[in-house]
This record gives structure tokens, C-alpha cells and sequence, in this order.
């Protein structure tokens, strides 16, 4: 074996002239992070209401995992059973598991402890809302077109994290609602084919619930996945950083460069106010309005359960596609095949994962895009994608409300038994309509975009001609607009190859490349072109002349 | 002798007078007490029937024993009366799966009457006493053992109430006092069950009162309840107030900026 040689350099420098630089110098020569850290605070960052979602749910993190490191000292995921003898008076005497027990400790006689809980969880929804939020905002302005598809890849996993995260974190208290929706976690897998009975006894260490479960998702929810969000969300970071922030179009802003500020200081200053935005509202929630008072649902028991049993709102659209499901089984070779928990809990959210981690390859191929992106779609110039988003968002939404049929029925003197049959039908016309409807209001936007740079904007102000016709007057948009609105890329279908070869005999592998340029002309259909320079050219003369004549005929009646 | 010189008459007379002074001073007596009662019960039974006759045959039968539009009330007991017609749930304010609550439209001593007629009908559960809703003895951790485990399932474990199939629902249990609680574990209104003394004793039943009249006063030391409602509420408010004025933070942060 051949070793390889590597030389040693020590970081040239002249001698410090001041305090600060000899502290410098004596960092830089220890670690050598000089060059990296200039790098790092001249980092330029564009600027956008929307970009800061991703950071909203950085934010949270960072909260759950302070206030998380909290409850971990009070906390006991045991299942031994113990008598109830804190200061909650209503529920003394009764016999539960320590892991329940605990929980009440912390919040009736730990100093600061209900507060903790409260912003731990509510900082969960935080997340969890926020990290959904952020990844519609990438999936509608493309984001996650090449080089990012797999930085898109590594955001799918850590929501299907997150969600995992929430619902351990959910069943560890071990009242009656965690209970609850941990016997349907084990439904659930146990209608897995074949193997769901083994997975769910190994799981769960035997027969439900045992004692073995609560310890195990305890490793699970403070150890395995914040770890893993953790190395994900780091790596997730610095290929944003590396592969640089998209920007929106705009004046100046090109495939090429990055307009915005300079990580240090305003970047840093604005990004670390907004930690304490995040922050102090997380706090001031928690300390204001009440969330999951686990004393109120009293300790899990299999025998008990409760009208108005939920999951957390994340994991509501799983709840909601169980609920809508009809109650179909099948007995194979003498085993039940339950369809009526298969396919809502495992075949659509495999699906839909499934569809959402691919999809950056899906458009590319459907589109035949290849080229980098760095620049973001407005929504409405991808009409296709949006109208795709919005189905796909109107198909979760009906599938989040469905989970919530029985206090929609309560609250609102519906029946249940009709709601959840008009959901049935709902989620199947909804969501084609929602893609029609968003396609057609995109190509209208286009159009009135179109519009703004040809004839310039409605100023509102009408005038009379002395014929008698009324006008109003338009004005030229400003430039910074005109740069948005001419940012958008004309798109071009693939051509439709040849179904013969050049010899006249019909080419069978031509079909696949016929689909794929047909698929392509479908998601580019309608396109509306941008006006072409001579048009822009054409327009504004028109415009010019017409402002002409009305003034002049202005200047007629002031003369008269 | 003086008394041979008296009349032989005398003796009747005295006698009849001595009979007749007592008997209308027995008369007079027991005007104030024994008759009256018998009067009462049987004016307040009559005056519940004729009410009856007028206000609610049409749906139950003129002997109430139950038509296509109502169903029979022999037996159901005073109870039941109480708590429907006392909570204003009959007469029905529409047809339909459920008897909503509202204004009574007796008042209590027509109620009384109502339900002392419906007594006589047949045997059922009485107006409990008020010794039947002392709960200063009631044991407050079993009550909620017991609350959890006969009426979580349908009022939910915060007592706020639930749905129930084909419209019908488990009305919220946070503004029914201590009677119209215990009415309505003997007499199971609508689509709740009857949980009679052999299923839930009275100490049982003075435990559930007890624990859902803490329920009631319970003052929710996280903050605002949202309504009890659980995760539903706790997720649209996340929506709605969290992620809206993080947003509306954004925004003035990037407006700040320029």
C-alpha cells in the first residue's frame, strides 16, 4: 500500500497591530478560519417575506429542543403502575402509569413545568405548520428545480421526521388520548401484509399496550429522530448555503448572481431578530392559551376512550383518510387483509410521500427542463405545477377536515354519517376542479401581466372624447415591475417525434418519447408568451399616440 | 236528688252536644291537614292530565301510550318528565334526531304536575331528593374513574360533548346542575342509556356528580381552554393566530429592511 504525502501550512501573517487582531491572528492560527469565516459573513442572502417560513421552522426547532431538554429531567417513561398523590385533587388516588404520573408532576408541582409543556407543544404545531408552509412555498415558486432536487429530497424526509416526531412525543404522556392514538399506530401496522402482526408484537414487546413501548418511543422521541433532524437539517443548511438562496425575478436579479444583504450584520441581525420573534410568541402563546390538559383526559386505560379523540392537526389527514374510508375486508387463504386501515393509513401516505419526493424528477421529465435554476417561478407562470399543488393541497385539505367529522357534526347539529359520505365524494370532484379553476386563474394572471406591459396600468382616470368615447388613461409601468414581469421564461413544449423511422417503418420505441412529448405539451399548454420586443415596441407608440391625441383635445376644450 | 230532677233527655243531650263539640273541633283540625293533602295530589294530577291532554297527547296518545309521533310514557317516571320538559327538550321545538334544549315552556309547578301525572301511569324513576344530590361525601377520583369509563365515550373525557351517529350528539354536560344530572342517568333521555341503580348505585352516581360539577368549576390553569375541544381547536388556532402573526412578523421584518 502506497501512502500519500500532504503539506502542512501554517497561515501567513504580519505581526498584529492591535488587541482584536492579536485575538484574531491567535484564533486563526489554532483553526484556521479565517478564510472561512469571511466567506461566511459576506454570504449574501436574498430578501423575502416567504423565504423566512424555512427559518420559522429552524426557529422552532431550536425551541423544542431547549424546552424538550426541560422535560427530560422531570419526565419518567415508565409503565409502573403507581398511585396518584400529587396536587391535582381530582385525579388522587387513582392508580396510573409513571409516565402519566410524571406528566401531572410537571404540570401541577414542577416551578415553571406547565409552561415548559405548553411551549413544547405548541412549539411542535409551530414546527410541524411551519416546515408544511415552507415546503409549499418551495414547491409553488419551483425551488426545487436542478441542482436542488435533492436538497427537496432531504426536506420530504425530515416532514415525514417531523411527523413521527410529533406523534411519539404526542403518545408519551400516556393519557387517555396518547392511549389512544397509539392503539391506532398499532392497527395500523398491524394491517401491514404478512408481517404487520410480528412488526407490531416486536414493537410493542408483546401483546398491546405492555410496558415496553414507552420507553422505547422515549429513545425514539428525544434520542433517534431529533438526531437525525438534526444531521439533516444541518446538511439541508449548508447545501442551501453552498448551492446559494433562489431569488425571486426582479431588477438586476439574474440566473447567475444573488441580490440581497450580507449574512453579517444585516442578514445576522435580521435572521436573529427573528428568533426572538419566534420566540417570544411561542412563549407568550403557551403562557396564554392551554394546550393538550392531559389532566383533563385521565390516565390511559384500554378500556376507556373518549368522544372527540384527535391526533395532533399533523397527523389529523391519516385520521381523516381512515374516517372516510369505507369498511372493506377480505379474507386471503384464511387471513384478513384489512383494506379499510391498508389503504388510507399505508397505501396513501406511501403514495403521497412517494409522488412528493419524486416530483422534481417527475416535472423535469414531463417537461424535458434540464437547465439550472436559481431564479424562482411566480406561481402563475408554472400554471400547470400550481394547478397540480392546489389539487394536491385541496385532496390533504379534505383529508385534515375529515379528521375533525365528529366535532364539525357537533358544532354545526350536522350528521356525521352525511358529512363523512358528502367528504367521500368531495374528495374525488374537489381536487380535479381545484387544478382546473387554479390553471385558468394562473393563465389570467399571465394575461393581466401581459396586459401591464403592453398598455402600461390603469391609472382610473376616464376621459371624454369630444365624439363622445371614453378612454381611460394608462400609464407605463415602473422598471423595477417591467423586470418582474419580463423575467418569465418562455417555456417550449417537446416536439412530437415521428412515430416512423427514416426508412417509413414504424418505430415501436418511438411510443415512449411520443408519451413523454405529449405529457410535455399538456403541462405547457396554454402558454401565454410573453410580449416579444417589437410588440413592447408597437404598444407603447400606440400609447404614446393616444395620450397625444387626448392631450391635445384637452388643450382644445381649455382653449375654447 | 238533683239529678233525678233533670230531664231524662239531659243525658242525650249533653251527650250529643260533647259528640258534636268534638267532632268539629276534629273537623275543624283536620281541615288544615289530611284532607287538603289528598286535595292537592289529586288537583296536581288532574291539572297534569288535563295539561297533558292539551299539550302533549297529539305526539304521545290521549293516554300516553305512545303514537306513530311519540313514544309511550308509561313507566318512564317522574324523572324523565322532569328532565325533558324541565330542560325544555319537550315539547320538541321541531321534529327531528334530537330534542334541543330550550327555554321551558311549563313552569315548575305546571312541570310538577306533568311529571306527578305521568307518576301515576306506572312505576318509573323519581324526582331525585335532595338527599340523593348530596355530594359532600362523594369520592371525586372515582366519580372521574367512573366518568371516564360509562360517559367519556359519547360527552368526552372534558365533559364537553360529542357526536353521535345520524345527527344525534351527547350534548355538553358543563351547564346541567346535579339533578338534571342525576335525571338523566335514570331516565336515559333520547339516545343515552338508562344506568339504573343496580348498573350505578346512588353513591356511584353522587361520585360522576361530583366530579363533573368539578369539571365544571374547573379553571383551566394553562390559559385559555379553546374550548376543550382537543387537538381540533389546538391546530386551527396554531393556523390562524401562530403562523399568522409569524407571517405578518415576516412581512414587517422584510418591509423594515428597505
Amino acid at each position: 500500500m502506497s501512502t500519500t504525502e500532504e503539506s502542512i501550512q501554517a497561515p501567513a501573517h504580519a505581526a498584529p497591530t492591535t488587541k482584536g487582531g492579536a485575538v484574531g491572528y491567535y484564533i486563526d492560527d489554532r483553526l484556521a478560519s479565517a478564510n472561512f469565516t469571511k466567506r461566511l459573513v459576506d454570504k449574501v442572502f436574498p430578501d423575502h417575506w416567504s423565504f423566512m417560513l424555512g427559518e420559522v421552522a429552524l426557529y422552532s426547532f431550536i425551541i423544542l429542543l431547549l424546552s424538550g431538554t426541560y422535560l427530560t429531567l422531570f419526565f419518567n417513561p415508565s409503565m409502573t403502575e403507581v398511585i396518584y398523590n400529587g396536587s391535582y385533587v381530582p385525579l388522587k388516588g387513582v392508580k396510573m402509569s409513571e409516565a402519566y404520573s410524571s406528566t401531572l408532576a410537571i404540570s401541577f408541582d414542577v416551578r415553571g413545568g406547565l409552561l415548559m409543556r405548553q411551549i413544547h407543544h405548541w412549539a411542535a404545531l409551530f414546527f410541524t405548520a411551519a416546515v408544511s408552509v415552507h415546503l409549499l412555498r418551495v414547491f409553488f415558486t419551483g425551488a426545487f428545480r436542478k441542482p436542488r432536487e435533492i436538497n427537496w429530497v432531504i426536506g420530504t424526509l425530515l416532514l415525514v421526521l417531523a411527523l413521527l416526531e410529533g406523534f411519539s412525543g404526542y403518545s408519551l404522556p400516556d393519557d387517555l388520548l396518547s392511549g389512544t392514538g397509539l392503539r391506532i399506530a398499532q392497527g395500523i401496522i398491524q394491517a401491514i401484509p404478512l408481517v404487520g402482526t410480528y412488526v407490531a408484537m416486536f414493537l410493542f414487546g408483546g401483546e398491546f399496550p405492555g410496558t415496553d413501548i414507552m420507553p422505547r418511543l422515549y429513545s425514539i422521541h428525544i434520542l433517534l429522530i431529533p438526531g437525525i433532524l438534526l444531521a439533516l437539517i444541518t446538511v439541508h443548511l449548508i447545501m442551501v448555503f453552498y448551492q446559494k438562496h433562489t431569488q425571486f425575478p426582479g431588477p438586476g436579479r439574474t440566473e447567475s448572481n444573488v441580490v440581497g444583504f450580507r449574512l453579517f450584520p444585516i442578514y445576522m441581525a435580521k435572521a436573529g431578530g427573528f428568533f426572538f420573534v419566534v420566540f417570544g410568541i411561542t412563549v407568550l402563546i403557551a403562557a396564554l392559551v392551554t394546550i393538550n390538559p392531559v389532566w383533563l383526559y385521565g390516565p390511559y386505560t384500554p378500556s376507556q376512550v373518549t368522544a372527540g379523540s384527535q391526533p395532533d392537526w399533523y397527523i389529523g389527514w391519516l385520521d381523516g383518510a381512515v374516517r372516510l374510508m369505507p369498511n372493506l375486508e377480505s379474507v386471503v387463504f384464511g387471513y384478513t387483509l384489512s383494506w379499510n386501515i391498508l389503504v388510507p393509513a399505508l397505501v396513501i401516505p406511501g403514495i403521497m410521500f412517494t409522488a412528493l419526493g419524486l416530483y422534481p424528477w417527475i416535472e423535469a421529465w414531463a417537461t424535458g427542463d434540464r437547465r439550472e435554476h436559481h431564479l424562482l417561478d411566480r406561481p402563475r407562470n408554472a400554471p400547470t405545477r400550481t394547478g397540480l399543488g392546489v389539487m394536491a393541497l385541496t385532496f390533504y385539505m379534505i383529508l385534515v377536515i375529515s379528521g375533525g367529522n365528529d366535532i364539525i357534526a357537533s358544532a354545526f347539529n350536522l350528521s356525521i354519517n352525511q358529512i363523512t359520505w358528502g367528504f367521500r365524494f368531495l374528495l374525488f370532484i374537489l381536487p380535479p376542479l381545484a387544478f382546473v379553476l387554479t390553471k385558468r386563474i394562473c393563465l389570467g394572471l399571465q394575461r393581466r401581466d401581459n396586459n401591464k406591459l403592453l398598455h402600461g396600468y390603469e391609472t382610473g382616470r376616464i376621459l371624454r372624447l369630444p365624439s363622445g368615447e371614453f378612454i381611460e388613461i394608462h400609464e407605463p409601468i415602473g422598471e423595477a415591475e417591467k423586470a418582474k414581469l419580463l423575467a418569465k421564461a418562455d417555456v417550449v413544449p417537446m416536439a412530437l417525434p415521428s412515430a416512423v423511422d427514416e426508412n417509413g417503418v414504424r418505430n415501436p420505441k418511438a411510443a415512449k418519447s411520443i408519451a413523454r412529448a405529449k405529457l410535455s405539451q399538456w403541462f405547457y399548454s396554454d402558454v401565454i408568451p410573453t410580449p416579444t420586443d417589437e410588440e413592447m415596441r408597437a404598444a407603447a407608440e400606440h400609447a404614446a399616440h393616444e395620450l397625444h391625441e387626448a392631450e391635445s383635445h384637452l388643450k382644445e376644450i381649455s382653449q375654447h | 236528688m238533683a239529678l233525678s230532677k233533670r230531664h231524662p233527655a239531659a243525658l242525650f243531650a249533653v251527650l250529643a252536644v260533647a259528640l258534636g263539640t268534638t267532632g268539629a273541633a276534629y273537623a275543624a283540625v283536620n281541615a288544615q291537614t289530611a284532607p287538603k293533602v289528598v286535595a292537592k295530589t289529586e288537583t296536581q294530577v288532574e291539572q297534569g292530565k288535563q295539561l297533558f291532554l292539551e299539550g302533549c297527547s297529539s305526539c304521545h296518545g290521549l293516554a300516553a301510550q305512545g303514537a306513530s309521533d311519540g313514544p309511550s310514557l308509561l313507566g318512564v317516571g317522574a324523572a324523565s318528565v322532569d328532565f325533558q320538559v324541565g330542560t325544555g327538550r319537550m315539547p320538541l321545538a321541531a321534529p327531528g334526531v334530537q330534542a334541543m334544549p330550550k327555554m321551558p315552556s311549563y313552569n315548575e309547578e305546571e312541570t310538577a304536575a306533568l311529571a306527578a301525572y305521568i307518576a301515576t301511569l306506572g312505576a318509573g324513576p323519581g324526582i331525585p331528593t335532595a338527599e340523593m344530590l348530596d355530594t359532600t361525601n362523594a369520592e371525586l377520583a372515582l366519580g372521574g374513574e367512573l366518568f371516564r369509563t360509562n360517559c367519556a365515550q359519547c360527552h368526552g373525557a372534558s365533559g364537553v360533548g360529542g357526536a353521535l351517529s345520524e345527527g344525534r350528539k351527547a350534548p355538553s354536560l358543563m351547564d346541567s346542575n346535579a339533578k338534571r344530572l342525576y335525571e338523566a342517568m335514570v331516565s336515559g333521555p333520547q339516545s343515552m342509556p338508562v344506568f339504573a341503580d343496580s348498573t350505578l348505585s346512588v353513591e356511584d352516581k353522587k361520585n360522576i356528580i361530583a366530579y363533573v360539577t368539578e369539571l365544571q368549576a374547573n379553571k383551566s390553569p394553562g390559559g385559555f381552554s379553546l374550548g376543550r375541544q382537543g387537538p381540533v381547536t389546538e391546530g386551527l388556532f396554531i393556523f390562524i393566530v401562530g403562523l399568522g402573526v409569524l407571517i405578518v412578523a415576516a412581512v414587517w421584518i422584510g418591509a423594515k429592511a428597505k
